[in-house]
C-alpha cells in the first residue's frame, strides 16, 4: 500500500468498513510510515473532538424560549386550519 | 442479499413514526416531543450554515413550523429526522440568500478546487491535546477552525460526523451524489486536521520553551 492508496481508503478505515485483507495491508503500511499513522490518529481525534464539544450549545433558557415560540406557532396554525 | 439482521432493522419502525402518526391524528403534544428531541441539532446545523445566532434561531423555528405544516407530505421513505434536517438546510440557505442580496448561495461554493485534498502537516499531536486549553479557548479554536472551511465541506462534515447522518442520508439531504459527499467529507476531515495541528501539536522541548500556541498568540495565522 502506498501513501496515496492509504488516503483513498482513509474514510473507510475511520468508518471501519474495510476488509480483513485491506486491514492487513494497512497495518503493514502504518508500521513503515509514520506520516500516515499520524494522519490516521489525528483525523480520528479531529472527529472525536468535534463530536464531543458542542460549539453552538443553546443555553437552557433560550431552548425553552424557542421551544415555547415554536409550539405556539404550531398551535396557532392548527387553530387557523380548524377555523 | 440482505441479512436477517438488516431485514429486522427494516421491519422495525422508528419510534418517530408513531409520534408523526399521532401528530397527524391531531395530538399536538406528540409534536412537542419531536421538537424537544431535535431542536438542539437543528439549531446547531442552522448556526453552522448561517454563521449567525439570530438567523439560526429563526431558521430553527421556521423549519419546525414548516415541517408541521407539511407533515402530510412526509412519506416515511426517509427518517423523520433526515427530512427535518433537509428542511432546516434549505431554510438556512434561503436565509443566507436574503443576507447576501444578489449573490447566489449554493452547496458548491469554493469546492471546485483540489486545494486541501492532501495532508500537509505531519506533526503528531500531544496526548489529549484539548486538555491544554480552557473550555472557552477550545470553543474558540474549534469554532474558528470549522468556520474557515468552504461551506460545501463544512455542511457535509457537520451532518455526517457531528450529527451522525449516514453518507447516503447526507447525500439525500444536500441533493448531492454519494461520491460527492465522500470526496467532500475526506477533504473536510483532512483540512480540519491540518488546521487543528497548529494548536494541538506535541511540543518538542525547544518549542515548549518558545512562544505558546494558544489563541491570540499568532498560532492561527
Amino acid at each position: 500500500m502506498t501513501c496515496r492508496e492509504f488516503l483513498e481508503i482513509l474514510d473507510d478505515v475511520i468508518d471501519e468498513s474495510i476488509s480483513a485483507e485491506t486491514r492487513a495491508e494497512l497495518e503493514t503500511h502504518l508500521r513503515k510510515c509514520g506520516h500516515c499513522k499520524v494522519v490516521l490518529n489525528t483525523t480520528r481525534k479531529t472527529i472525536e473532538i468535534y463530536r464531543c464539544h458542542d460549539i453552538y450549545e443553546l443555553p437552557a433558557d433560550d431552548t425553552d424560549r424557542l421551544h415555547a415560540a415554536i409550539m405556539e406557532r404550531c398551535q396557532k396554525k392548527r387553530c387557523d386550519d380548524h377555523a | 442479499m440482505p441479512t436477517i439482521q438488516s431485514i429486522a432493522e427494516v421491519n422495525e419502525p422508528h419510534p418517530d413514526v408513531a409520534l408523526v402518526e399521532r401528530v397527524r391524528g391531531g395530538d399536538i403534544s406528540a409534536y412537542d416531543t419531536l421538537v424537544r428531541k431535535y431542536e438542539r441539532q437543528l439549531f446547531r446545523i442552522a448556526q453552522h450554515i448561517t454563521q449567525n445566532r439570530e438567523d439560526a434561531e429563526d431558521v430553527m423555528q421556521d423549519a419546525f413550523l414548516k415541517a408541521y405544516e407539511k407533515l402530510d407530505q412526509f412519506q416515511g421513505n426517509s427518517k423523520f429526522y433526515t427530512w427535518l434536517v433537509r428542511i432546516a438546510v434549505n431554510e438556512s440557505l434561503m436565509r443566507l440568500r436574503k443576507r447576501r442580496t444578489g449573490k447566489t448561495v449554493s452547496m458548491d461554493e469554493d469546492v471546485q478546487t483540489e486545494e486541501g485534498s492532501m495532508p500537509r502537516d505531519f506533526a503528531d499531536w500531544a496526548p489529549n491535546p484539548e486538555q491544554n486549553f480552557t473550555q472557552t479557548e477550545l470553543g474558540e479554536i474549534l469554532g474558528k477552525t470549522i468556520q474557515g472551511l468552504p461551506q460545501g465541506f463544512r455542511v457535509v462534515f457537520v451532518l455526517r460526523d457531528v450529527e451522525g447522518l449516514s453518507t447516503e442520508e447526507t447525500a439525500e439531504t444536500l441533493g448531492l451524489s454519494v461520491p460527492a459527499v465522500k470526496s467532500r467529507l475526506l477533504r473536510a476531515r483532512l483540512q480540519l486536521r491540518d488546521r487543528l495541528t497548529r494548536y494541538f501539536r506535541k511540543k518538542t522541548p525547544a518549542a515548549a520553551s518558545a512562544a505558546d500556541t494558544k489563541p491570540g498568540n499568532g498560532a492561527e495565522k
